[in-house]
Formats: C-alpha cells, structure tokens, sequence
C-alpha cells in the first residue's frame, strides 16, 4: 500500500469515505442484478433508545432472521459509535454492520485529522448521509433503519436520532424505537415513560419493551435462557459509553419473568369435540 | 539549441541535503523516549493547537519537526493509510514499521525526484503489548530510516539534546523522570522551559484501545515540579503567551 498523498488542490479532507472511494474500495450494494427476497438475507431486529436523567439507554434483542430461518442468536446490534455515543441497527445485517463499521471509522478518522471531535448534530448528519447513500440498496431489498444516540456534551443532555431509509433524520426528544418489533417495544415505552427516569427505570424500560416485542414479534428475540443469551443494553452518559454486564441483564430478565409469571398457571386451550381423539 | 546545465548527481544531492538540513537546524527539536509504561513524545512548541505529536492509530503516534505544512500533510497521508489499512484487512494489522516504510519511500521520492526535498524529520512510535514490542522509528528528509532502540531527538541542535539525553536517559524511567530528563536536555543548560511552552503526549500500554494520550500542562507541571533544578531555580521572565498559537512563525515550527 502507498502512502495516500494528494495534491492541496484534490484533498479529500477528513472524510474517510471520500479516502474509500478514491481507493476504489467502498462497498458496492447497489449493482445488484434483481430485488433480493427477504428470505434470502439475514436482517436484524428490534433496538430501542430511552432518553433518561443522565442520558440515553439503549438496546437491542440478539435475533438475525432470514425469512423463516434464525440465522443468528447472539447477533449485536448496539454498538459504541465513539466515545459518547452509540449506534443501533435494523435492516439487513450485511450492510448494516459494514454501515456501522464505517461510521465508526469515520468519526475516528475525523477526530484524528481535524484534532477535533465532531459535535453530536454533526455525527448525527454524517450517519443520514450514509443511510441515504444506501439508498438504492434499500430498493433492492436491503433496508438499512439505524438509531443514533448519544450525550451532547455541549448541551450536557442525552439525545437521540431516528431515520428513515431515505436518509431522513427526526430527533427524538423521549425514545426511539426501529425494526420489525418496533411497534411493540414503542408501545410499551410509551406506556412506562416519565420525564427523567434514573438509571435503574430506564434500563427496566428497555428490558420490558423488548421482552414485549419478543413476545409479539416472531423476528425479535427474548431471553435465551437455554445458551445464556440476553439482549445488549447500554447507556451513554457524561462517563461515556457503557454495556452492562451480562449477568446483571439476566438478573434483571429473572426478575421481570418472576413478575409476569402466575404461579401454578398452565394454559388449556379446548379441543374441538367434532374432532374427537383425531389429533392425538 | 538550449542545453540544460549539467549538474553533477553528487553536487545536486549534496545541495538539497544541505537545503533540507540547514531548514530543519531552525525548527525546535523533539525527544521520543521509551519509559516504563510505553512512549513519551516530548517537544518544545509554545503553540497549543499546531500539533508536533499527534495520534496516528490505536498503538502509534507521530512527531514532526521542520516545516509545519510538510510534515502535517504527512502526518495526515499517515492517519489515512493506517485506517484503509484497519479497515481493508484487521486493526491488529496496522503497525509501524510497515508505516515507517511507506513514509521513507514517500520521502525519498521527493528528495530524488522534486526540485525542493521536505524539510522535515519525522518519528513514528509504536507502543506494544509489552516492553519488548515498543518501536520507534526516525525518519529523515531523504527517506533514510533508523530504527531507533531507548530514544532519539529530532530538529534542530538534535545532536547536542542527544547527547544530553544520552547522559540521562535509562531504560524503564517512571513518567515524570522521563519527562523531566527530556525536558532538561532539550533546554540546555542555562535555560528552562515551561509547560506552556512544552507538547507532551505518551503512548501507554495499558490506555485501552487508543493507546494515545496528550499530557495537559497541569500534568506536564507537576510532573517537572518533581525536580527544583529545572522549574524552581529560574523563574519565568514572562508568562509565555497562549495568543502566539497560529501565528505564522509557530506554524512554520522552527
């Protein structure tokens, strides 16, 4: 590999997917021969972000899906995207981790040539660009939906971003939710938000609303109790980003499936008697 | 017919050399020395915003002395090769040496092939796991690498910062010896710097990811308080002014 040198004329500045493209490396979604089937790619699911006190929570469910299939069970979708702010993605998984993979570099690679970070709004701006340079991928069937979040610094409050595939950006003031159990998990925020939540009730918050979504959602995944698996959630604060401990997620899905369970309750559905012994 | 001046080869490097050497003798000098928990970068640069030592990636850092245009471009060209790199293959694939390459082939292209060589001298630093993996590379204007064991100086009066250096310098210094060392011998005798006037930054094995890390002068301060003969004995003349950052003699760097 050379040394990237360009003439002060043709510098490409502090974009490092500018860097990309004059290297002919950026990745290439678009020429694609026919719309792909959903079946035929592995999406992500249901993230969520809940603005609280000290700032934002976010989390997301495990579960990749293709069509039918569980293609993956431990799959991340909540990622730091620097140091005081996260990124959470739905959509087809290929591209959206690469998307994510690239916003983390981008806003390194900008910190690092400028000597500056770039403010919130500026990292949330960057991000709709790139969702909507993905534009014509998502015509063809590979969506990318992220959620953005993180601590203004400057403002000295949480703050957080949905998108649309066209790149459209709306901050949120409260909470945000994206991917197919977004319906859900929304509701359920909805339901249980207050203004300035402490830590603890927005983390339950978020634990509720994608046990909820798990529920109702065959694409988003609950607690795998079986392989230890939980959803990741984070919170960004003053401190930075932080991912809670695993084992403190699973006392927390103890206790909220100790709280939903009747004791001594089984379900019995009646068999239609036309049927008689039939189905046995 | 217009016949060209013939100029000898040897008469023509020997000219640029002397021209890239006599610039880089004006710009102030910078020590990279080995401690005991990784790098420490010092330089003498009274502006707090035109960087010598930046960060290039996770484990390595750079320093520049000479003209601020020529070795900020470079250190930019470095930033962008270390992230294509990252990104094409793994982060754990980005290291120094191989850096510390593409810039001498970079420099002694313009050295051989350009009118005016770079005035500069650059070093490129990485931090390893553990003391053995610490690398430091010093790189002059006409692409000449050496591979630098303990520390080495560079800009001007470099020799003699050398030698004091040499006289001071052990291996596995704790931070604030290291500093102080450095400080004294970029000083000289006779004189003292101040913090302000002082750019620190370390490269520190256990600092996370991004091993980088710039010392405030606060830290700087304290650190060089440690030892009376340097800071207490002569008292500043004049506050250094923080205003001189971004003037045009700072940002030529010399």
């Amino acid at each position: 590999m050379t040394l990237p040198f360009f003439p002060a004329g043709g510098d490409p500045g502090p974009s490092f997917l500018e860097i990309l493209k004059r290297a002919r490396s950026e990745p290439a979604w678009t020429d694609l021969p026919r719309e792909l089937q959903p079946n035929e790619i592995t999406h992500g699911t249901t993230v969520v972000a809940i603005r609280y006190a000290d700032g934002v929570v976010m989390a997301g469910d495990r579960r990749a899906t293709a069509g039918n299939f569980i293609s993956h069970r431990a799959m991340e979708k909540v990622f730091p995207a620097d140091r005081h702010s996260g990124v959470a993605i739905a959509g087809a998984a290929g591209p959206a981790v690469e998307m994510v993979k690239l916003f983390q570099l981008q806003l390194e690679h900008y910190e690092k040539v400028e000597g500056v970070e770039l403010s919130l709004e500026g990292k949330a701006n960057q991000l709709a660009q790139m969702v909507r340079g993905h534009l014509p991928a998502a015509m063809q069937g590979f969506a990318v939906v992220p959620l953005f979040a993180g601590y203004d610094t400057k403002r000295g409050t949480g703050r957080l971003f949905e998108y649309d595939v066209t790149g459209g950006r709306y901050e949120e003031s409260d909470f945000a939710a994206t991917g197919s159990g977004s319906m859900h998990a929304g509701t359920v925020i909805k339901l249980g938000y207050k203004a300035d939540l402490d830590r603890d009730a927005a983390v339950e918050l978020a634990i509720n609303a994608l046990f909820q979504a798990a529920d109702e959602d065959a694409a988003t995944g609950g607690p795998d109790l079986v392989r230890g698996i939980y959803p990741v959630v984070a919170t960004i604060t003053t401190d930075g980003f932080a991912r809670l401990g695993d084992e403190d997620i699973a006392t927390r899905f103890q206790a909220l499936l100790e709280r939903l369970s009747i004791p001594g309750r089984t379900t019995k559905v009646a068999v239609s008697p036309s049927e008689g012994g039939a189905g046995r | 017919m217009s016949m060209p001046f013939y100029v000898p080869a040897e008469q023509m490097m020997k000219d640029k050399a002397d021209f890239a050497r006599r610039n880089i003798a004006r710009a102030k000098a910078l020590a990279a020395l080995f401690y005991a928990d990784g790098i420490l970068i010092c330089a003498e640069n009274p502006s707090s915003t035109l960087h010598k030592v930046s960060e290039i990636y996770d484990r390595i850092a750079f320093a520049g002395a000479g003209k601020y245009n020529e070795y900020d471009r470079l250190r930019i060209a470095g930033v962008r090769h270390a992230d294509l790199k990252g990104y094409s293959f793994s982060r754990e694939d980005v290291d120094a040496q191989s850096l510390a390459n593409a810039y001498a082939q970079m420099l002694g292209d313009v050295f051989t092939h350009e009118i005016k060589p770079m005035e500069v001298e650059i070093v490129v630093a990485e931090v390893g796991a553990d003391a053995e993996g610490d690398r430091l590379f010093h790189i002059f204007y006409d692409g000449t690498v050496v591979d630098e064991d303990g520390f080495t100086v560079l800009g001007g009066e470099a020799e003699a910062i050398n030698a004091r250096l040499k006289e001071t310098y052990e291996p596995g210094l704790a931070l604030d010896a290291a500093l102080r060392a450095s400080v004294a011998a970029l000083a000289g005798p006779g004189r003292t710097l101040a913090p302000s006037e002082l750019e620190a930054a370390v490269l520190t094995r256990d600092n996370g990811r991004r091993a980088f890390r710039r010392l405030s002068d606060e830290v700087t301060g304290a650190a060089l308080a440690g030892d009376e003969a340097t800071v207490e004995d002569a008292p500043e003349a004049s506050p250094p002014a923080e205003g001189t950052a971004g003037v045009p003699e700072s940002a030529e760097g010399d």
